[in-house]
């Protein structure tokens, strides 16, 4: 259903798609990324909206951080996050070990500045 | 326990709802950076194609069918185990031409239009049309040149989705020169 390949491969697509559109007019390697993070934005949404029809409402924003490290990032990776941090101050840092979108790319160094472009979410 | 199969079904709709939102993500971002329907076309076609051609390895490594002898096998296990293992729908196969190179793939619920309207200003879209450059791209490093497009769709109003695939030729090898 949907298999896991067919949406890896689909996403590369529409990465460098974006990239190669915005060859042709601006270059700008900020607006790519903010493309794409939109694209994320509207997918997002609409998952968050499915998903989360029948569960409670969330009592405070640590629950929606848990909700997001466990069942959220299992449907959509497959896994849990591996390390959830926060200063109990709005920041959280969501660390995952192995990435899904990123595992079946080659780990040289040759292409880390193109890295940031895979993570739209 | 029933909670946990619960869990395993409800999993693999939301990964099937994924891929169907993230398309559906793409074409409208296609939309906006091109102004005509037939590039965006064109481009998804292309992208399919692309997505094809690495698709089939993985579909080869996973299925473990033999080779295909004629167009009829081919057409089956595009059916019954292509389709099947990624989209988890089984088209039907039809209209088959007197010379056997051309058949239909009839699709009773397209997952990738699952909560898709198309808007009046986008009439001549071929929503699915990654689908067709999928086909196209897979069977190439398989050795057939065939081409696929949309016949039918039920985003346009029709009450099936249908797939025409037309056998070209069959692509041989060539030999770099000097290789002998």
């Amino acid at each position: 259903m949907a298999d896991e390949a067919l949406f890896l491969l689909l996403h590369n697509e529409l990465v460098s798609g974006v990239y190669k559109s915005a060859e042709q007019g601006e270059v700008e390697n900020g607006r790519c990324i903010t493309k794409l993070e939109n694209m994320g934005f509207r997918v997002g949404q609409g998952l968050i909206e499915r998903f989360t029809k029948d569960t409670a409402r969330f009592k405070d924003e640590l629950d929606i951080m848990k909700f997001i490290c466990k069942d959220f990032w299992t449907t959509v990776f497959k896994k849990q996050i591996d390390n959830l941090r926060t200063n109990h101050q709005g920041i959280y840092v969501l660390q995952d070990n192995k990435f899904r979108l990123l595992t079946q790319m080659s780990a040289g160094k040759q292409y880390l500045e193109h890295a940031s472009k895979v993570n739209f979410r | 326990m029933s909670r946990q199969a619960n869990r395993g079904t409800e999993s693999k709709k939301m990964s099937s709802e994924l891929f169907t939102l993230t398309y559906g993500a793409l074409v409208t971002q296609l939309c906006k950076d091109y102004e005509n329907d037939e590039d965006v076309n064109k481009q998804l076609d292309k992208m399919g194609y692309n997505i094809g051609v690495r698709l089939i390895e993985d579909f080869l490594a996973r299925s473990n069918v033999g080779k295909c002898h004629d167009f009829r096998e081919t057409a089956d296990v595009i059916a019954k185990v292509a389709f099947k293992m990624y989209l988890g729908i089984t088209p039907s196969i039809t209209n088959w031409s007197p010379a056997g190179d051309e058949f239909s793939l009839i699709l009773e619920n397209n997952p990738l239009v699952d909560f898709v309207e198309l808007p009046d200003n986008h009439s001549s879209l071929i929503y699915s049309n990654l689908l067709c450059g999928v086909l196209r791209g897979a069977l190439e490093m398989v050795q057939m040149a065939v081409e696929a497009k949309f016949v039918q769709d039920t985003l346009k109003g029709d009450g099936v989705t249908e797939i025409r695939m037309r056998f070209i030729r069959r692509i041989e090898d060539n030999l770099p020169v000097g290789e002998e």
